[in-house]
């Protein structure tokens, strides 16, 4: 005989294992010295055109590795890998993110100490991304001038939890009428106060002051000053 | 979904349940995960666990943020504006909204 039903109150952090996990890998990348950038951005906003780009530059006067993820092929891998820099792929197979156990068993093997950067592209998607912490120590969400402005207000959570904003495709703007100040609008009222980048990977336009910003972040650049 | 399956069938084992009749999630408005698409998974995803046939009750969270200039925490109307809805400074304080917890169930043990 079964008993009465009754009623237990428990407080279960539902991606409480994922936080722990991005937390000791924050630490981990924070003890090596390597500053971790992620990606996120709807697919085809361009962020592996965009990566191509910062690892290029970037590998001349530092260590950089990038991992990128996406639900199939590694098409992605084999582009950024033209960089010259140690690059893996991580196909998540029908996961539409990435999460920090992928995050975890994708370096395993790498010493962290011999890297400046690690790039995080993650799956383009502009939902679920959002929820996983992957220990990274800054978050870009990337945004196309031919997606339209008002992006951010479709999807304020990716927004709200990234820590600044790229618009690519400069190169574009003007053929398809892209208005710039109401994107930024747009971008302020969901985080307020984000810092915002507009460039073009393709005609090589802002990427020097996003490079700057990543430059900022490095220990050895911080040790150097 | 995982998340909460395990989640609550290490709590239901802890306390001795035979099984869970529902599950009380709280499911703030930044979390990133859609209520429906939730409900939608659910069923198939309790097959075979302590949590197979339970019903899941979904409670929404709005986003709530602290005002600096009015020194008051404040509920957001909506996710696309972060602004104090009463003076209009905007914040990023955000204090609830993003979270995704299992607040409570209903077991029935052996």
């Amino acid at each position: 005989m079964s008993g009465q039903p009754r009623l237990v109150q428990v407080r279960v952090n539902v991606l409480k294992k994922n936080d722990l996990l991005a937390r000791d890998l924050r630490k981990r990348f924070h003890d090596a010295g390597v500053r971790v950038i992620s990606l996120v951005s709807s697919p085809g906003a361009g962020k592996t055109a965009f990566l191509e780009q910062i690892l290029s530059r970037l590998r001349q006067d530092f260590r950089v590795a990038a991992l990128v993820g996406d639900l199939a092929t590694e098409n992605d891998a084999i582009r950024l890998a033209r960089s010259q820099v140690p690059v893996k792929q991580i196909v998540t197979g029908t996961v539409c993110h990435l999460e920090a156990e992928m995050v975890r068993s994708a370096i395993e093997g790498w010493n962290l100490d011999q890297l400046d950067f690690l790039f995080i592209e993650n799956v383009g998607n502009l939902v679920c991304p959002s929820s996983y912490d992957l220990g990274e120590e800054l978050r870009l969400v990337l945004l196309s001038v031919t997606e339209g402005e008002d992006k951010p207000l479709k999807y304020p959570t990716i927004f709200n939890t990234a820590d600044v904003a790229v618009i690519t495709k400069l190169d574009l703007a003007e053929a398809v009428q892209f208005n710039s100040a109401l994107s930024e609008c747009n971008i302020q009222l969901v985080r307020p106060g984000m810092r915002v980048l507009k460039l073009s990977a393709k005609t090589g336009e802002g990427m020097a002051q996003c490079v700057d910003l990543f430059t900022s972040l490095s220990v050895r650049t911080t040790i150097a000053s | 979904m995982l998340g909460i399956i395990d989640g609550v069938t290490e709590e239901a084992e802890r306390c001795g349940a035979a099984r869970v009749n529902s599950v009380h999630l709280r499911l703030g408005a930044l979390s990133g995960v859609v209520k429906e698409a939730l409900l939608f998974a659910y069923d198939l995803a309790c097959e075979g666990t302590l949590l197979e046939g339970s019903q899941l009750i979904v409670e929404p969270s709005p986003v709530l943020i602290h005002c600096s200039r009015c020194d008051a925490d404040r509920v957001l109307e909506s996710p696309q504006g972060f602004c104090c809805p009463v003076c209009g400074t905007p914040s990023v304080d955000v204090l609830q909204g993003r979270e995704i917890e299992v607040m409570a169930m209903e077991v029935t043990s052996p």
